[in-house]
């Protein structure tokens, strides 16, 4: 199998990279199963330190801290790859087709793209928010439509280098649909580069809504959340209660670890030898 | 070049006003209806609406809001009823000196570090800065900055943890004020700046000319101050021009946490109360800045190149 024999081949740090994520997989998978509490489950004092009951002490109103991480894993990892992924239906599937089609449709999609990555993402994000409200649907539309216009500018340009083949003008002259074309022909080849994107993209979708909840505009309280979790607890820091710094880090392991495989990736395309 | 580019930065900004404008039209009901609630009388409504001239047709309506943003005119918040631009003109100074001082330090340090990492590629000097600015850009930007609050403001009280400026202080109890903040804004950018200078650099040593000046015998420092650096100045401008362009939007995260009163803790604000003329407003003005800095860039490339500047 070429993928285990590629796995055996990773260096230290991709290793290293696929064990942190692993770990939160593993964490967002069995939540109900692995938590020792309920996800909104009020089990003693406000901010309780560490102890054996509370391996990580409580929150704000007296949830036990561990939990709420193990649950958070859950949500906000399910919701940034949900968004990832229909950014990249909706850039992918545009940038072939402007790739495959081009002329007018190229030039019109292109400039409309080129106008919206002009304008911070951020910006653009609380700007629709404060007219659409904060939702769960919405965000996940904002921020995929938003991150979609990268992944059309790689999608496209990976596919105008495949569209020119030899393979490709045969099937053209078969008589295959555009259709067909993008799906048979391009997609398989633009594989590779798109799924070094997929990890870049997730990180950077994962810190935006991780941003949006600590913003309070986000995910949405009683949801575990850990954006959200380190806006609940951030006004302790000062009296020296550092409960914030949990999930905040757990933020931080997870792209922590994207990084590191995405860089094995990079790597790897680039076909750098040292 | 520049002037097409000119041009088209001026029709991206129009366009982004168009959109923002619009963005408004397109909410369900109206302003009036949203502010006042749906229990509101009809009568109510229409006289807010008349107040607020969402009678007139969205064409006059978005040319008159133009020729007064123009006129710095920008209307008055839903919240408080205060005119915007007193509400946005100080904090904008505010966001303006914060980005300027993290800027400041920030430039400088990428560069040069960015530059020794590229010519002392793959030593134990690179790899330890290539971990240390991979961990800084996978930390959300907040996490960075509680870091800095629990060490530098709690554990050891030598910095505040609120950034809380006025006009009677003097530069220096500024500074003091705004350190944290500044600090992790520094952090932050420094990573993403330094990274990019060094992809840069690394790309021009790689260059045939480098190597035709390498073989003829040239010292190190004559190759790399006479043959590398002019042709690594246009993408070195770029990366910083662009990681300028980051830092004033990144500041909003920033500015929350250590409650700032800047243009993005004000607009982020305005979201939560959906007082929307202030989210235009200062969505506007950053916008601005944003689509200005990359616009310089672009210029200050085609400048600095002289194959872009003389099209053939």
């Amino acid at each position: 199998m070429a993928f285990f024999k590629l796995l055996r081949q990773s260096p230290l740090s991709a290793r290293i990279g696929m064990a942190m994520i692993l770990i939160n997989i593993a964490a967002a998978i069995f939540a109900p199963v692995i938590a020792p509490y309920g996800e909104t489950e009020v089990v003693g004092d406000v901010w309780l330190s560490a102890s054996k009951d509370h391996l990580l002490g409580t929150d704000h109103i007296g949830r036990d801290m561990l939990t709420r991480l193990i649950y958070g894993a859950r949500n906000t990892i399910a919701i940034a790859f949900v968004t990832t992924m229909l950014s990249f239906l909706i850039g992918s599937i545009s940038g072939f087709f402007a790739a495959t089609i081009g002329g007018w449709t190229d030039l019109t999609l292109s400039r409309v793209i080129d106008i919206l990555m002009a304008f911070p993402t951020l910006i653009f994000a609380l700007m629709v928010l404060s007219v659409t409200g904060t939702s769960i649907t919405a965000l996940i539309f904002v921020i995929a439509v938003l991150d979609s216009t990268r992944v059309y500018r790689l999608s496209r340009a990976v596919a105008m280098d495949i569209e020119v083949m030899e393979f490709c003008e045969a099937a053209r002259l078969r008589g295959e649909r555009t259709w067909w074309l993008m799906r048979h022909e391009i997609l398989p080849n633009a594989m590779p580069p798109l799924v070094a994107e997929f990890g870049l993209r997730f990180c950077f979708v994962f810190l935006f809504i991780a941003a949006l909840s600590f913003l309070g505009l986000g995910i949405q309280p009683p949801t575990a959340d850990w954006g959200g979790m380190v806006r609940e607890n951030a006004g302790a820091i000062t009296f020296g209660i550092f409960t914030a710094l949990w999930p905040a880090g757990a933020i931080a392991f997870l792209t922590v670890g994207v990084n590191l495989i995405v860089d094995w990736f990079l790597h790897i395309a680039s076909g750098l030898k040292d | 070049m520049v002037a097409k580019r000119l041009a088209l930065g001026l029709l991206t900004l129009i366009i982004i006003s168009l959109l923002i404008f619009l963005g408004v039209e397109l909410l369900p009901g109206d302003v009036a209806e949203a502010i006042l609630g749906q229990s509101a009388l009809p009568e109510t409504v229409a006289a807010f609406r008349k107040e607020l001239k969402l009678d007139l047709p969205a064409h006059i309506r978005y040319f008159s809001w133009l020729g007064d943003l123009a006129k710095g005119e920008f209307g008055n918040s839903l919240a408080n009823g205060r005119p915007i631009a007193d509400l946005i003109g100080w904090r904008f100074s505010n966001t303006l000196f914060l980005a300027t001082v993290a800027a400041l330090i920030a430039v400088p340090v990428a560069i040069i570090l960015g530059i020794l990492a590229a010519l002392y590629r793959n030593s134990l000097f690179d790899r330890l800065i290539s971990m240390a600015t991979l961990s800084t850009i996978s930390f959300p930007e907040f996490f960075v900055a509680y870091i800095l609050i629990a060490l530098l403001s709690v554990q050891i009280i030598i910095f505040p943890s609120i950034s809380n400026i006025n006009e009677q202080m003097s530069l220096f109890e500024k500074i003091h004020a705004i350190f944290l903040p500044c600090l992790t804004l520094t952090l932050v950018v420094v990573a993403h700046m330094m990274r990019q200078t060094r992809a840069a650099i690394i790309n021009i040593m790689a260059s045939p000319f480098i190597e035709m000046a390498r073989l003829k015998g040239l010292n190190r420092t004559r190759i790399i101050v006479l043959h590398a650096f002019p042709n690594a100045l246009s993408p070195v401008i770029n990366v910083v021009a662009i990681n300028l362009a980051y830092l004033v939007v990144g500041v909003v995260v920033v500015e929350v946490v250590f409650v700032y009163p800047g243009l993005g803790q004000l607009l982020v604000d305005s979201v939560s109360k959906r007082d929307i003329p202030v989210v235009q407003a200062s969505g506007l003005i950053f916008a601005t800045v944003y689509i200005g800095l990359n616009l310089l860039a672009d210029v200050l490339s085609i400048i600095s190149n002289p194959r872009l500047r003389n099209p053939k």
